[in-house]
């Protein structure tokens, strides 16, 4: 099969054949953006300093080296847990027009109905993998919002065959997560009925 | 040696071995997750294997930490009451991890809570954590070290049960944190339990429970029992790599304990990822050490 790579800015029609469970890779600009610049885009109102409109951005917190001159190596840069932004990306989706949101983990309603209405797609990078992550980055291009820490300083990045991605939610509804988590809690409950008569250790 | 020169040499070791654990896993671990990786059969399970080893390959070859978060770093200290340098090892510590962060580098990951800024050298209020054990007529120093990372601390999670909720709410307890949290914390998972009485007592237990090997064993039977009914019962869940779907879930589960009020069972869950960067060293009074938790150390 062949590579399914898209290239920013990313159209609604590029992403209408993808389904979750689907392997893509990423060519083009991605932003770094998480807790902190969610809640200033979302709650305290703030536009994002950086055009994300049909790009990508990155559920992560490198690990930066300092070149001077205001110049960056990416040393690594893995997905966090998507999860801690999910009370905000259903808002942040809309508001900003992003194209592929990248974590970790999987996400619930208010990003599954972003993502259907605004097409837009959750993919999972393999967490962890911070250094197969940094060998995609090109280059960094710029560094906004510094005053929030190495982590949490909106990186964009010049990224080449940026993935595996792991598309976890879908443009047409579905949330691999979330159809997963069915399956895992009904195993749970057999597992629990299996170990309770072994473990009877208060009579 | 004098005292200044103990000490200059005990903390660049151990900046060094801090470091160190960032970019290669236990020897435990990687065998541990080689031998998941090989029963996969699903090509999306094998898939994430393959960038995880491919992973850990280009951490070494670039001589960078492996995983982005370098976690907030914990130090789980066994010192003799007679180790010549015990006063020392507080500020030695800190200053351990702040040459770490600028060597390796470490990410900055300690944030003043109030007053929210990023200390910027992973020092601050109470981290490194330092959690004690003075061990009366010994004069060696056994640490173990931790980078508690973002995505697996964020499970953690302890309560008090009621006496007749039992076992059966261990289990439950423990299995319920799995299928929530546990998904996204990058698994397969080592699993920490603890038991005792208050949430505190409980809480410890769980997290020196993942500073034991995997394939170790509690040396109380029942415990030991517990830790593979659970292992075997996560395990069937399937949460694969990543959470997203396989044959196993986790490396292993680890049980620690203590005795109970009768009133209560305290419990406690605490998750480290796959990309589980504990280390244990062992120093002697005159500073030589041992390294048994990475054989294929250099520095």
């Amino acid at each position: 099969m062949a590579k399914k790579i898209l290239t920013t800015p990313i159209s609604a029609e590029d992403l209408e054949d993808i389904h979750i469970g689907d392997v893509i890779y990423l060519n083009g600009y991605l932003t770094t953006c998480r807790d902190v610049a969610h809640r200033r885009v979302i709650e305290e109102g703030r536009e994002l300093p950086v055009d994300v409109r049909g790009g990508a951005i990155l559920h992560a917190g490198p690990i930066i080296r300092a070149l001077g001159d205001d110049r960056y190596e990416m040393v690594n840069v893995g997905p966090t847990t998507s999860m801690r932004m999910e009370k905000f990306e259903e808002a942040f989706i809309a508001k900003t027009g992003v194209r592929l949101v990248i974590g970790k983990g999987g996400m619930k309603d208010g990003t599954m109905r972003a993502c259907r209405d605004h097409k837009a797609l959750h993919c999972v990078f393999p967490a962890g993998c911070a250094v197969v992550a940094a060998v995609c980055v090109e280059k960094i291009v710029s560094a906004e919002w510094k005053d929030l820490g190495m982590p949490e300083t909106l990186w964009t990045c010049k990224v080449n065959e940026f993935g595996p991605l792991i598309v976890s939610i879908d443009t047409h509804g579905r949330n691999i997560f979330e159809e997963n988590k069915v399956i895992f809690n009904q195993r749970k409950e057999e597992a629990y009925e299996a170990i309770i008569p072994e473990v009877r250790f208060i009579k | 040696m004098t005292k200044e020169e103990a000490v200059s040499r005990l903390t660049d070791t151990i900046a060094k071995f801090v470091a160190y654990t960032g970019k290669c896993l236990p020897d435990d671990v990687r065998a541990k997750i080689r031998e998941l990786a090989a029963e996969e059969e699903a090509p999306l399970a094998k898939a994430i294997y393959e960038c995880m080893d491919r992973n850990q390959k280009l951490a070494v070859e670039r001589n960078c930490p492996s995983c982005q978060d370098t976690g907030a770093v914990q130090f789980f200290l066994k010192c003799g009451a007679g180790f010549p340098y015990i006063g020392e090892l507080p500020d030695l510590l800190r200053e351990a991890v702040v040459r770490a962060t600028k060597d390796a580098p470490l990410r900055h990951n300690c944030v003043e809570t109030f007053d929210e800024y990023n200390t910027g050298k992973n020092v601050g209020t109470g981290i490194p954590s330092l959690f004690w054990e003075i061990v009366p007529g010994r004069d060696d120093l056994d640490l173990s070290t931790y980078m508690a990372g973002g995505g697996c601390t964020l499970p953690g999670k302890a309560m008090v049960l009621m006496p007749g909720e039992g076992y059966e709410g261990v289990t439950r307890f423990v299995l319920d944190v799995m299928t929530s949290y546990g998904l996204n914390a990058c698994p397969p998972l080592l699993v920490g339990v603890g038991v005792g009485t208050s949430v505190d007592v409980a809480a410890l237990h769980s997290k020196k429970a993942l500073m034991r090997p995997i394939g170790s064993h509690n040396s109380n039977p029942r415990a030991a029992k517990l830790e593979q009914l659970l292992e075997d019962g996560i395990n069937k869940i399937g949460l694969g790599p990543q959470g997203l779907m396989g044959k196993r879930s986790v490396l292993g589960v680890n049980v620690e304990n203590s005795a109970r009020h009768p009133s209560v069972i305290g419990v406690a869950v605490n998750v480290g990822c796959w990309s589980h960067r504990r280390g244990h060293i062992v120093f002697d009074r005159d500073l030589n050490y041992t390294i048994d938790s990475h054989s294929e150390v250099d520095f």
